[in-house]
């Protein structure tokens, strides 16, 4: 069977993160501004070369019709040929390169810019004018707020309970995600949780958001942006950073109810992508997963086949997913313990191991990763396969 | 008490049927008169067979817990004094799945199968909520 045309058709070439956090300097577009700025300096390319731009707005700018020309005005972007505003949730990230390499391989444009950023956190504000910073997550409709039913929290958390009912996950199994990419975190000086060690006694000791979720099952929030730059094999050898060749991708959207098929999209999306990179698991170096929630690593675990369906849990407690275990998932500490740029944080993670930019959490073989992106509550899903190797 | 009053439904024309009709003390869900699917929330179509077609029906308000999640976290200051409190999504006998509230029962008893029944909570002069509380032995 003949290769793929779009394998190895397009590389990352330039990565941009602003600082994360609990950061205010700017708003949602600056974020988005300095993060291209950022990734053009790494990539070594000016404004001028940039001919497509897409846009995943987080949820501070998701209600500004057309983002990307937005963002492409205040850029002072010219005659770009590919320009897209994107929400699949945290699915957009991975679905963004992968757009970014079709429209690339087509011959449709050359460089392509791909940005998330968001600003979920206000500034402190004066005692007794507090908002909550968890209202900018509260996705309630109408009728439910009247039963106190509020945010994604408790929608994951009913499917989450669902998974545990059916194929006895316990605490401990999401506990020992949580801990195992802490330990990931302490290696990473750009992880908002560097400085903070976690135990499973500690887990366990946390509160609770919504049960069975502990404060450390969920996510971080963070302010801030995340672009990366994609353009054709042929130029990418060119340029000031080792690529992050495109080997494979996929996309799965299974539709129905996920408290159901207990299921990710990865069971899609999976089969297309390794077939593209032509390899298999085994060839897999470097994990990075969308995690949402310690839940989620563990449903996307099974659904690439790292262990059986409903095993997710047994798996990640045998505590060889963090440092120096066989298989190195979430290798910056995640979402749990890095930063939150909905799937760009996966992404990023993915391109500082695969140019082995790791510092101490490197991993010592890094010719390949896989990427997932999970938006919705397992509504959406992506997957990208990179290579620091053009074939 | 709370200052703050809990929030009270937003009554959708989609959805004013099922709160009328708790409001008279029943549980009524949307059927559609394509192929007999029972749904909640209210939709416009059949997600299964596309109808636009559909009424709604009177339940037992018998069913058993399917999901649960219990809210600790304080996300409006109207529950501030509610926490900890179960949300449950209840399989109703006749097939739909209703959210609510498990009421009548300590957090730490909520369990996936749990045997439940509609109880009615008048929360305003003109809106009542249907909450659920474990099943009592028939009489």
């Amino acid at each position: 069977m003949p290769a793929d045309p779009l394998r190895g058709a397009a590389a990352i070439v330039g990565l941009g993160i602003t600082p994360q956090g609990k950061v205010f300097h700017t708003g949602a577009l600056g974020f988005a501004v300095d993060a291209v700025k950022l990734a053009l300096d790494d990539a070594g390319l000016a404004r001028e070369d940039i001919d497509g731009l897409l846009l995943n707005p987080g949820l501070a700018w998701a209600d500004l019709g057309m983002g990307s020309f937005q963002l492409q005005q205040a850029m002072g972007l010219r005659n770009l040929r590919l320009s897209a505003t994107m929400n699949l949730g945290g699915a957009t990230a991975c679905a963004m390169i992968q757009h970014a390499s079709q429209a690339i391989a087509a011959g449709l444009a050359t460089t392509v810019v791909c940005v998330f950023s968001d600003m979920p956190l206000k500034p402190p504000a004066p005692k007794g004018d507090r908002a909550s910073a968890a209202s900018a997550y509260g996705f309630a409709r109408g009728w439910e707020q009247a039963y106190g039913f509020f945010g994604v929290n408790a929608m994951y958390a009913l499917v989450a309970r669902r998974h545990m009912h059916r194929y006895g996950t316990s605490q401990d199994h999401l506990g020992a995600v949580a801990v195992g990419q802490r330990r990931w975190a302490t290696l990473n000086p750009a992880a908002q949780l560097r400085d903070q060690p976690l135990t499973l006694d500690d887990y366990h000791r946390s509160r609770w958001i919504v049960e069975p979720f502990h404060l450390f099952d969920c996510c971080l929030v963070s302010n801030g942006g995340l672009a990366v730059i994609v353009t054709g094999a042929e130029r990418a050898r060119n340029l000031r950073r080792p690529p992050v060749y495109l080997w494979g991708m996929g996309q799965g959207h299974l539709g129905g109810d996920p408290a159901d098929t207990l299921t990710s999209g990865a069971v899609l999306a999976r089969e297309p992508a390794f077939r593209m990179a032509e390899i298999t698991l085994r060839d897999v170096d470097v994990v990075e997963l969308y995690d949402c929630y310690t839940f989620t690593v563990i449903v996307t675990l099974e659904d690439y086949g790292f262990c059986a369906k409903g095993e997710g849990g047994p798996f990640a407690a045998e505590q060889v997913t963090g440092p120096g275990g066989r298989v190195a998932v979430n290798t910056g500490g995640g979402q749990l313990a890095s930063f939150y740029m909905w799937g760009m944080t996966p992404v990023s993670e993915a391109v500082i191991q695969l140019r082995g930019d790791g510092g101490a959490r490197q991993v010592p073989r890094h010719d390949v990763a896989l990427v997932s992106g999970n938006g919705g509550i397992l509504s959406t899903h992506s997957t990208l396969i990179l290579s620091r190797l053009p074939s | 008490m709370s200052a703050v009053p809990k929030p009270l439904p937003q009554i959708t024309p989609e959805m004013a049927p099922f709160w009328e009709a708790a409001r008279r003390h029943e549980l009524m869900v949307q059927r559609c008169r394509g192929c007999g699917t029972r749904r909640f929330p209210a939709r416009e179509l059949c997600s299964r067979c596309l109808s636009r077609d559909a009424g709604w029906e009177r339940v037992s308000g018998h069913g058993q817990v399917f999901s649960f999640a219990i809210m600790h976290q304080v996300y409006h200051p109207a529950f501030a004094d509610a926490v900890p409190y179960a949300i449950v999504v209840v399989e109703l006998e006749e097939g739909a799945r209703v959210l609510s509230n498990l009421v009548d029962c300590p957090t730490a008893d909520v369990a996936i199968g749990l045997p439940v029944e509609v109880v009615f909570e008048d929360v305003a002069p003109e809106v009542t909520l249907p909450k659920f509380r474990p099943r009592r032995a028939a009489a």
